[in-house]
């Protein structure tokens, strides 16, 4: 029952994009078409799951032991860099399929803050275990690829619309972003 | 370009947050009052120009090809120094901004700085450069921040100006609020820029 919660929290009430604003500039940056979104996602589900499993072990065996949590964010970051570099060079390696399909989003995925934010979030739960911070990770991924994939779609309408000139561009995504995260504001209370 | 030029240009001609569009998250996450932009706004400068500066300072050193792993980890010295004075003398502030302030070592204006500037330029040049960008960034952040907790709350650095048991837009000090200020906030300042090219 607790997992249930923990998904459904992650996914449609506090929304990683749309309620919490981590990750937003993947959000803009690769929201332009549906298919660049989805290949976004991937990359993000994958990494996310395996930072956040790596620094969860990493604050609850080594930090916390030694009494090191001062030096929990440069850990935290160093670990996600080197983290994504190494995917980067196995799925070359060892899926040339898979490299090709995430392969350009991977480098963008270091200055994401939803990566960050989510490990750092995981290890902070409350009665926190191994197995809860890795579907922790999957959901908000989830939430994360949920709120990109709308987003997208949404603007490759608005291309298609007039526009007024002085909100071209930035300026209506915003709004279409805040009406969208408005939208989400209706599973308030769910859980 | 002169260091005049250099030093105002983060305000409005290169706003980080207007025009370059760089560092989102913490725009978005932390403007529901002007006072807690405002913070995190200095925060980010502090960090951006000690990073600036050690990075000039340095940058001879760091082989090409390690440089950004050297410059997350000089931005994140930085940030857990900024980290534990907030906690011991705002501890206030410290919460309200929360997960934010480790954050702000993902923060992309930060590492953008380092490697478009500050590993091309000399050391007065970067801390100047960071000194701007930083404020510009406060700026934004400040001014989100103000429109929004006018709208949403009535008050203007927590001094109430409307009457008590007044309705306010609490939308906009709700997530949603923060995207369409933002995107208006946006579209006013095209809409400057146009009218003085």
């Amino acid at each position: 029952m607790d997992y249930i919660f923990i998904v459904i929290s992650a996914i449609l009430v506090n929304n990683i994009v749309l309620a919490q604003f981590l990750g937003i500039c993947p959000f803009l940056g690769v929201s332009h078409k549906v298919s660049t979104a989805v290949g976004m996602t991937g990359a993000v589900l994958f990494v996310m799951v395996i930072a956040t499993m790596i620094t969860y072990l990493l604050h609850q065996y080594v930090l916390v032991p030694y009494n090191l949590l001062f030096m929990r964010t440069i850990m935290f970051i160093l670990v996600i860099a080197s983290l994504v570099q190494m995917v980067e060079i196995i799925l070359k390696k060892v899926s040339p399929p898979l490299y090709e399909a995430l392969g350009v989003f991977l480098p963008l995925i270091t200055t994401n803050c939803a990566v960050l934010g989510v490990a750092m979030l995981a290890v902070g739960m409350e009665d926190a275990s191994l197995l809860k911070a890795v579907i922790f990770a999957i959901a908000h991924a989830i939430g994360f690829g949920l709120a990109l994939v709308l987003f997208s779609g949404l603007r490759e309408h608005l291309n298609l619309m007039s526009v007024p000139k002085g909100m071209k561009g930035v300026p209506i995504a915003l709004v279409t972003a805040g009406l969208l995260s408005m939208a989400f504001m209706g599973f308030a209370g769910m859980v | 370009m002169n260091q005049l030029q250099n030093f105002t240009k983060g305000f409005l001609k290169e706003n980080p947050v207007f025009v370059l569009l760089l560092g989102m998250c913490p725009v978005l996450g932390v403007t529901s009052s002007a006072i807690n932009g405002l913070g995190m706004g200095l925060a980010t400068t502090f960090v951006l120009v000690m990073s600036n500066t050690v990075v000039s300072l340095v940058k001879k050193q760091i082989p090409s090809k390690v440089r950004i792993p050297s410059f997350i980890v000089i931005i994140a010295s930085f940030v857990t120094i900024v980290e534990m004075v907030m906690e011991g003398f705002l501890p206030e502030l410290y919460n309200q901004l929360g997960l934010f302030i480790p954050l702000i070592v993902v923060n992309c204006l930060i590492l953008g700085r380092a490697e478009a500037f500050a590993s091309k330029n000399n050391f007065i040049s970067s801390v100047i450069d960071g000194l701007g960008m930083g404020l510009g960034f406060t700026f934004a952040l400040t001014l989100l921040g103000t429109v929004r907790e006018m709208l949403g709350s009535g008050t203007i650095f927590n001094v109430s100006f409307v009457p008590e048991n007044a309705q306010t837009f609490l939308l906009f000090v709700m997530p949603p609020g923060a995207f369409i200020a933002l995107g208006f906030l946006i579209a006013f300042i095209n809409r400057l820029k146009h009218k003085r090219a």
